[in-house]
């Protein structure tokens, strides 16, 4: 146990050491610096001139907003089409059928919106050209396009007071040929060398010892694998995600993915604070994040080597753990590890089976995708936490007897209107998602539809509330992961999701960055002893508490009904 | 007018806010206060929950039904009384404002010069009336013709009469207010109904109260958290038929009322009616509720150093004697030239000469002829019947006139001269005959406790700046002593406004006092301006406050009051959001116990059964609101320690001590409603 203890402490360490320098990098690409990455410049200049951009053109924040939303409809369209009609198209050695207009609907929502919600299996649900140029194609854009933003965000506050944010278009394709490519690359044949596949022919065939005779699903996972983790996408290439031996072959791949998912969300945090001269902020908000992380990484550990109390009730003696569920290879330790950050960060991929956790773990999974602010997505993360941020500016500021002001912008109705907005609309999807299941579960449980919603839950009961609540708190923080056990490739799931995951994504970018640029448009007050600092303690403090608060006042009576209500019958 | 009562309530207020309470319960009224107007559709819930219930038991006993909509109808009563109580003291407040305001008969001048008796309620804009000794002025003008000496103490408190004359900075006169000497002609400025004290009394009482900025931007952050808990509550029934457990609409009606911000919510428009009414209290009328809110975040105060900073004039420190000169000569000499003199410094050579020698007499002599200070020779002094002549007057003028009759100024002299400049002393050259006999020191005297007034000012993190006519040098030396931050000297209408155009255009908000109509252009610039009662119309008309005292370190307690303002509805807030925590613990484990007894472990207060818990917890979020009445009336206090340590402050007593005192609370309740439930 001691070793594996210190196996996820290196490999938290080895996050830093790579993330911090990362965001120094990033904060020097994106302000236009000297950096050796430079070299890449006549492709990116290629690039604009096909598309007809001109990169130094500055756009305000409605016309960002306007960008984004334009290319990834686009997107939507696109891949909408090709999933529906894989089956008459190239690369599909298996002969993988087409995917149903709703399920077809939710992958490419679900793809676009950078969460890989998988209700189909990658063996046997897409072909190589959907993994390719629709899975992996939008596994680079969705995380770029998050990076983009965030960075048009920083821009707002670079200036004192500025009207212009930067470029969508430049900071789009920086995002991709600067950080998302390069890193990918060495990350994939990293991957590739430690035996993941990469390989265009379809299923292979082996013989087992006993003369079975077993066909192997393979392809060019390596590259996909690893942009799933750095874009913190999370969509595996195959069903078992990062628990299938060859998409996670070894406990160093498992390192490796582990750490690819965390460092560009924490580089961002770094970047924002060396990109806006403040350091400080950055640090604090680290901070904050990085408490949050392991106020719920300690307990989750704590429930999963504990064991199941059920198991031990029989007069078995649990050494390693509870190991349901969980790769003999990677082990409970590494497994909980896993599933803390792959939640706090929205990459969604799993080492181990989410629903096999003891109750309370499921409980800090499903904070963790509520709060979706600890580091979180690719470059949302940081547009999360800044309106938890503004609403503990107004509260703090108040408190301290001075109009509200982020940054020396005073903070008035108009962008409180917008965070209250944007901090209603997750309890809102999340309850009313999980109501209405809950609600056709019990009141139409033999509707004759595709699949009858009492044929949903594997265990109802408060396990089955909590697979509810899990898929839908999933599909609204973007991450992706599932409690599986839920029967969830039907139209009820499958529609409800999406339009979930649809605002889920936008509403917390388009709020965020509507404040940030009107923020940045207003006259800047300087400091005075009278100014509240956000950059102490105290009000790290505050915010932490506002998160914490938030979160509990919003979902305590649905957690009190899905994994505590679990955890209290279990312990009894 | 009592300068303040410091009764937070009396028996008349507290019968008519009861009367009111239930008056505001009209939806209509209601509707203003999203909050608590969903608490109402709540109790109309339970209303009719607890006929339903008389004759089924699906819903709960009759008993337990009528007392959640009791509680819940108090709820909004405690909130009602709260704003209702609020408008009584700011009404109170503004009764005895208005008793100087009483129906007066005025002589109206008419167009041919002749008089005529009419009521005071009849005077129109730019009617002229005339007020004689003993007449109470009939409403608020300008004084267009003569001089008056006046009592304004139904105004201020202040008992000593002023002096009101046409022209200049001093020419306005206060409705109510009463002329002791001679006669005065006023112009009235403003239509009956129209004067500030009428516009005051209408936002204190509520009629014309309209909502801060930061009063709106925190109902929309509380509307959309009672948005989420309607989120909370609604979701919560499919859920509790999933897990099999029937919910009554008692429950669920108790944990969203429980749920939503009430206390903040109650408590908000009592505490904005409450700052304003303090600053009425400190003898200030604002013209709006925001410009009270807006002086808390001042970043710049520009305060005149004479009467804000030292007091009023002048005095005479010391005499120094010229080399040669016998010092009780010079003494007295200088008294002689002072004899006449009614400035303030004038008087103060005499009593300076008084207090050093004690036993001195000088007669006046006869034939004696007193020269005035004028603009032109810059001195006044005496020339007695029997050919001597004393001046005295600024280093320049007196070394002019030395040198216009050939006497050569010691090197003494030009020492000390220097030596006075200084130390931000002015000195008095006195010549005899022309010559040169020595210098008076006069020296300005700093307030008292005015410079720890100024760190205050400092720690909130508002500088402090003087405005001073004196040159620089004199400026710096006080602006030093006193500890202001910055100075402004030799200082010009225009300077002022220029000094707060530039730091306005460096994002700062300004506030500054003044009471001349040359003042009025930087009245109107600055973010907050606060007219002297005193002062001219032009300058009561550009500033957002009037300052019934005249007091110039008024915008020192201005700043607090806005500050204030702000930290009791931030406090209020954080301890409304904290207290939810409790409640959490109280509501749901009882929710959904029988269903699912496992859920006793979230039960950690150890409450006896669902209903008295549910009850205890909307007990305490009803009687928490009248508990914090005197505190939402008497402001939170502020404390200039920085921001960081007064958020540090705050959040420990109303954050933690939000989350904590509900569990206490709810637990007492508990043990006396279990006994029943």
């Amino acid at each position: 146990m001691q070793t594996e203890l210190l196996g996820i402490i290196a490999t938290f360490a080895l996050t830093l050491v790579i993330a911090i320098p990362l965001g120094n990098y990033l904060a020097k690409v994106f302000a236009g610096k000297r950096v050796w990455t430079n070299i890449f410049s006549p492709l990116e200049n290629l690039i604009y001139k096909i598309a007809g951009v001109n990169p130094n053109e500055q756009m305000d924040w409605k016309q960002h907003l306007k960008a984004m939303l334009t290319i990834n409809t686009l997107w939507l369209i696109y891949g909408f089409f090709v999933l529906m009609y894989q089956d008459r198209l190239p690369l599909n050695p298996d002969g993988n059928a087409g995917m149903s207009p709703h399920l077809a609907l939710n992958t490419i929502i679900s793809f676009v919106v950078n969460c890989n919600l998988q209700h189909y299996s990658g063996e046997s649900g897409v072909s190589y050209l959907t993994q390719q140029f629709i899975v992996m194609f939008l596994q680079f854009v969705s995380a770029a396009t998050g990076i983009a933003i965030a960075i048009s965000f920083f821009k707002a506050f670079k200036e004192k007071t500025t009207n212009k944010l930067g470029n969508f278009w430049q900071h789009f394709t920086l995002a991709i040929t600067r950080v998302l490519l390069p890193l990918s690359i060495v990350i994939a044949l990293v991957l590739a060398f430690n035996g993941v596949p990469a390989s265009y022919e379809g299923k292979d065939q082996l013989t087992s010892l006993q003369g079975d005779s077993i066909s192997v699903s393979r392809g060019p996972a390596a590259a996909m694998v690893a942009i799933k983790h750095l874009g913190t996408n999370g969509g595996g290439w195959f069903g078992a995600n990062s628990a299938h031996p060859l998409e996670n072959p070894s406990y160093f791949t498992n390192m490796v993915e582990a750490i690819s998912q965390m460092i560009i969300p924490i580089a961002m945090v770094i970047a924002f604070g060396i990109f806006i001269g403040r350091r400080k902020l950055a640090w604090t908000i680290f901070g904050v994040m990085t408490i949050g992380f392991l106020l719920l990484l300690v307990p989750t550990l704590q429930s999963e080597l504990g064991g199941n109390p059920k198991i031990a009730q029989l007069g078995i003696t649990q050494v390693s753990g509870a190991m349901e569920g969980k790769e003999v290879r990677f082990g409970p330790t590494a497994t909980a590890y896993w599933s803390t950050i792959t939640t706090v960060v929205s990459t969604g991929s799993v080492n181990g089976m989410h629903d096999s956790t003891m109750p309370l773990t499921g409980l800090y999974q499903l904070l963790a995708m509520m709060i979706n602010a600890f580091y979180g997505g690719c470059g949302v993360g940081l547009l999360n936490y800044f309106v938890y941020l503004i609403i503990a500016v107004f509260i703090a500021g108040l408190m301290v007897g001075r109009t509200p002001e982020f940054l020396g912008h005073k903070l008035e109705a108009r962008e409180v209107k917008i965070a209250a907005l944007v901090t209603l609309i997750s309890p809102f999807l999340i309850m009313c998602g999980t109501a209405l299941a809950s609600y056709t579960f019990t009141q139409h449980g033999n509707a004759a539809w595709d699949t009858t919603p009492s044929a949903w839950l594997n265990n109802p009961n408060f396990h089955g509330f909590s697979e509810m609540l899990y898929e839908v708190t999933s599909s609204n923080a973007n991450n992706g992961s599932g409690f599986e056990g839920l029967g969830d490739n039907n139209m009820f799931w499958n529609i409800l999701t999406a339009i979930i995951l649809l605002f889920g994504r936008f509403i917390p970018i388009i709020g965020p960055l509507a404040i940030a640029g009107l923020l940045a448009k207003k006259k800047y007050i300087p400091e005075s002893a009278g100014t509240l600092k956000i950059d102490t303690k105290t009000f790290a403090l505050m915010t932490f508490a506002i998160i914490l608060v938030l979160n509990a006042l919003s979902y305590f009576p649905a957690l009190a009904l899905g994994p505590i209500a679990e955890y209290f019958t279990m312990i009894k | 007018m009592e300068k303040s009562s410091t009764k937070l309530l009396n028996s008349a207020m507290v019968s008519i806010a009861i009367k009111q309470s239930f008056v505001k319960l009209n939806p209509l009224t209601m509707l203003k206060n999203p909050v608590m107007f969903t608490v109402e559709i709540g109790t109309l819930i339970m209303a009719g929950v607890s006929v339903y219930s008389i004759n089924n038991s699906s819903e709960g006993s009759f008993a337990y039904n009528f007392s959640v909509f009791l509680v819940l109808l108090l709820t909004l009563l405690f909130a009602n009384f709260a704003e209702a109580i609020a408008e009584a003291r700011g009404k109170a407040q503004a009764d005895s404002l208005r008793k100087t305001r009483e129906e007066t008969p005025a002589l109206l001048l008419l167009a041919d010069g002749t008089t005529k008796t009419i009521s005071s309620n009849d005077l129109q804009k730019d009617d002229v009336f005339v007020c004689k000794a003993g007449d109470l002025i009939p409403t608020d003008g300008e004084i267009i013709e003569g001089i008056a000496t006046i009592d304004e103490s139904a105004i201020t408190g202040e008992s000593a009469p002023v002096i009101r004359e046409a022209g200049g900075d001093k020419s306005s006169v206060t409705g109510g207010t009463k002329v002791l000497s001679d006669e005065i002609k006023v112009k009235v400025t403003a239509q009956p109904g129209e004067s500030f004290l009428d516009k005051m009394i209408a936002l204190v009482e509520g009629a014309s109260r309209q909502k801060t900025p930061n009063e709106i931007a925190l109902t929309i952050l509380l509307a959309s958290f009672t948005l989420i808990f309607i989120i909370v509550c609604v979701t919560l029934k499919p859920f509790a038929t999933y897990a099999q457990t029937p919910i009554t609409i008692a429950s669920l009606i108790a944990l969203f009322v429980c749920l939503i911000p009430t206390t903040i919510g109650g408590l908000l428009s009592a505490i904005g009616i409450a700052g304003m009414d303090r600053a009425l209290r400190a003898n200030v009328i604002t013209k709006s509720g925001k410009a009270v809110e807006t002086a808390g975040d001042i970043d710049v105060l520009l305060l005149d150093k004479t009467g804000t900073i030292t007091i009023g004039n002048r005095k005479a420190t010391a005499f120094y004697p010229n080399d040669g000169v016998d010092k009780s000569e010079f003494v007295k000499l200088s008294y002689l030239a002072s004899l006449a003199d009614q400035t303030p410094e004038g008087k103060s050579i005499l009593e300076l000469a008084h207090q050093e020698y004690p036993n001195l007499i000088v007669a006046q002599p006869e034939n004696a002829v007193f020269i005035a200070f004028t603009a032109e020779t810059r001195s006044s002094g005496i020339d007695t019947g029997d050919g001597l002549s004393i001046r005295k007057g600024s280093f320049d003028a007196m070394k002019f006139f030395a040198q216009q009759h050939g006497h050569e100024l010691s090197s003494n002299l030009i020492v000390q001269v220097k030596k006075i400049a200084e130390n931000g002393g002015t000195p008095l050259v006195v010549n005899k005959n022309h010559q040169p006999i020595g210098v008076i020191e006069l020296q300005d005297i700093i307030k008292p406790g005015i410079s720890e007034r100024f760190e205050r000012l400092r720690k909130m993190g508002v500088k402090t700046v003087m405005v001073t006519g004196d040159n620089p040098l004199t400026a710096k030396y006080i602006a030093e002593k006193a500890g202001v931050d910055d100075f402004i000297a030799e200082a010009k209408p225009e300077d002022k406004m220029n000094y707060i155009k530039a730091e306005q255009q460096a994002g700062k908000l300004v506030a500054m006092m003044g009471d001349g109509t040359n003042d009025a252009p930087a009245l109107a610039q600055a973010d907050v301006g606060v007219a002297m009662n005193s002062g001219t119309q032009a300058a009561k008309e550009a500033g957002n406050m009037v300052d019934l005292d005249n007091d110039p370190t008024k915008l020192i307690e201005i700043v607090e009051i806005g500050k204030q303002l702000l930290i009791t509805r931030g406090t209020l807030t954080t301890f409304s959001i904290a207290n939810d925590v409790a409640k959490y613990f109280a509501i749901v484990p009882a929710l959904f116990i029988a269903a699912i007894p496992a859920l006793q472990g979230l039960n950690i207060m150890g409450l006896k059964s669902p209903e008295s818990a549910i009850l205890s917890a909307v007990v305490f979020n009803a009687i928490i609101i009248p508990l914090l009445i005197p505190l939402a009336l008497k402001g939170v206090a502020y404390k200039p320690i920085g921001a960081s340590a007064l958020l540090r402050r705050n959040l420990l007593i109303y954050g933690i001590g939000g989350v904590i005192a509900p569990f206490i609370g709810i637990k007492l309740i508990d043990l006396c409603i279990g006994l029943f439930f």
